[in-house]
């Protein structure tokens, strides 16, 4: 079945204040959908005059906000998992338009973990508390948590609703109030959502502010007027950001990528059966979202004893992977999010063929029927050796670098021989393997016997250069918060120096 | 004469010459790591990105110095880039993007006689 395409206004302004507000300059640039390359809509391109305003706007909503109980906040933010909810089938198709992913993800996956985010947030400020302690018989310490203030957010183009989610529900739920910038390639779902529970947030608690990095984005990094930066992307945007950050001193947490270790031990083979079956999908699960996630499972590390009868399996289901309309619920892989990433992602598959990677599957563009303007690249597999590039550069597309092992330590080398440390799988029925390879990964999320699960209450987040911070899981609220200590004397007497 | 480790395209020299004028000021490039706009290279003001002991200058291009961090060149030590542009909506810092371009690098293996005769890398200090 396949959805309509989807109805955008003409344009759209940045929502500031509770408000839909015209660019301060008037410019708006053109908003376009991959799928099939045409314009969608505008969307405003603002710059430090908008984000002036917007922090304006944040600094306002954080006198009353701030200060709301949390029973308040986590009925507010209630409310908004129910609109989206109510919503989820045009924000999904809206989602799948702007994005190019295929709309069953969109409906499946962003919508719905969005929509889980929040609800999660909004309960655990209900149940946490913060710790008293007695030092001695008359001084007691208290810790308590306060909100930081107004916060900056920008976002990737890879998930635009659900990463703007992941970095919102923490932040306002710990009572701050945010200035969000959408990526330039997708900067129009989001919109959409603030439509949806426009009415439901107070006024400034949120505020979007579209436009360029270097014109829009920068003067948000580099505003006197936030206590936080939050960022997805790149390594050397990222260091910008903790460049920028450093002249104000705030906090910054990056979230910058990974080349993400799957590891398939021989006893993945011991039978032919369910957990097999769940073996080969998690191999390919390298194709999901067109292999733009940052814990993409881009490296396979195969034990070599198994490699041939398991990649057999594996290049029949990649052969069987549906490519075609992204409306089409049926469509498993969906147009890469722009021009320039489809430029970037065949240039990496020459690379591959011109370092003498085995080609195993796909290695090229993939002719859509449908939309032949649109951004599409066939799932394609190479065999090759950990230290080429295409093993050690984060390609972001759907291909797969595929190499082998001889045992658990050589495992181990490969899959820690990388740059990144963001997201790892491991598989095998060994219990014993089982707790060598998750201790022995240095990655902030190791996947065992599974992958691509997000849920909220899981801490996400990068060693090495993937990154500093972590998102999801309550321990998120503390990276939105001050700790106060409250130290109180019970004691009538002076300490007796003056 | 040695081999360049990096050059570039006419499109990316006229664009370098516009963003030139249009910031009044010289630039430079950083290749970019990691996901989404990563494996890209950043063009910037000279001055706007800080330069540390990790980055490494692998050449120039139409007078810009390029740069990347020194754990990422060890992997690309073998390939040949040429920095071209490409028409979309990029995202990042990079101050090419309003003008929606893109620069693009494209690489390719180096050929033995190239590959034996490189430019000197400068350690940055």
């Amino acid at each position: 079945m396949a959805f309509d395409k989807p109805v955008f206004k003409a344009q759209y302004e940045n929502f500031i204040g509770g408000e839909w507000v015209a660019p301060v300059d008037g410019n708006y640039f053109e908003a376009i959908s991959p799928i099939d390359n045409s314009v969608m809509t505008k969307v405003a391109q603002s710059n430090k005059k908008d984000i002036d305003l917007a922090t304006n706007a944040g600094w306002k909503a954080f006198e009353t906000w701030g200060k709301t109980s949390v029973t308040e906040r986590c009925a507010v933010i209630n409310k908004i998992a129910d609109a989206i909810e109510a919503n989820l089938e045009m924000l999904a198709i809206a989602e799948c338009w702007d994005n190019g992913k295929a709309v069953r993800e969109t409906i499946n996956a962003d919508l719905p973990l969005a929509i889980d985010h929040f609800r999660y947030f909004a309960s655990v400020i209900r149940s946490e508390s913060g710790s008293v302690s007695d030092l001695d018989n008359t001084l007691v310490s208290q810790e308590v948590h306060e909100p930081l203030g107004v916060v900056g957010q920008i976002i990737p183009w890879n998930f635009p609703i659900l990463m703007a989610v992941w970095k919102i529900a923490p932040a306002i739920a710990a009572g701050n109030c945010v200035v969000l910038k959408p990526a330039e390639q997708t900067p129009v779902s989001i919109m959409l959502l603030m439509e949806v529970i426009a009415d439901i947030l107070p006024a400034g608690v949120v505020n979007i502010v579209n436009g360029f990095g270097p014109e829009c984005g920068k003067p948000l990094a580099r505003s006197k007027e936030i206590r936080k930066i939050g960022f997805t992307g790149e390594t050397t945007t990222g260091r910008l950001i903790m460049q920028y950050a450093s002249e104000n001193i705030i906090p910054a947490t990056l979230e910058l990528g990974g080349k993400s270790p799957n590891i398939f031990m021989e006893s993945i083979m011991d039978a032919d059966d369910a957990f097999f079956d769940k073996a080969i999908e998690g191999l390919v699960l390298f194709a999901f979202n067109q292999g733009e996630v940052c814990t993409c499972p881009s490296r396979a590390l195969i034990q070599e004893s198994i490699y041939e009868p398991f990649m057999k399996r594996v290049l029949e289901r990649v052969a069987a992977i549906k490519m075609g309309d992204p409306l089409d619920s049926s469509t498993m892989m969906g147009a890469q999010a722009s021009t320039d990433q489809y430029e970037k992602i065949l240039n990496y598959i020459s690379i591959g063929k011109e370092e003498g990677a085995e080609l195993l599957a796909g290695g090229g563009k993939y002719d859509n029927e449908t939309y032949p303007n649109g951004c599409y690249i066939q799932p394609t597999i190479f065999r090759g050796t950990n230290n080429m590039r295409i093993f050690q550069e984060e390609i972001f597309g759907p291909v797969l670098s595929v190499t082998t092992f001889k045992d658990l330590d050589e495992a181990l080398e490969i899959a820690n021989d990388t740059l990144y440390g963001l997201g790892a799988g491991a598989w095998t029925r060994n219990v014993h393997e089982m707790q060598k390879l998750t201790r022995g990964i240095e990655a902030g999320r190791v996947w065992a016997n599974c992958y691509h699960h997000y849920p909220a209450h899981a801490s996400f987040g990068g060693y090495k250069l993937s990154g500093i911070g972590r998102e999801n899981h309550m321990m998120m609220l503390n990276n939105y918060r001050h700790t106060k200590n409250i130290l109180t004397s019970y004691d009538e007497n002076k300490l007796g120096f003056f | 004469m040695h081999a360049k480790r990096v050059e570039s395209t006419q499109k990316a020299n006229d664009l370098i010459d516009k963003l030139r004028q249009k910031h009044g000021t010289e630039l430079m490039f950083h290749q970019s790591g990691g996901c989404c706009d990563g494996s890209a290279p950043m063009c910037f003001e000279v001055g706007d990105f800080m330069l540390g002991a990790c980055d490494l200058k692998i050449g120039d291009i139409h007078g810009c110095e390029f740069f990347m961090s020194e754990d990422q060149f060890e992997y690309m030590k073998n390939t040949h880039l040429t920095i071209d542009v490409v028409e979309g909506r990029g995202s990042s810092f990079s101050i090419e993007i309003p003008l929606g371009l893109r620069f693009l690098t494209i690489s390719r293996l180096f050929t033995t006689e190239e590959f034996e005769n490189l430019e000197e890398i400068k350690i940055n200090e």
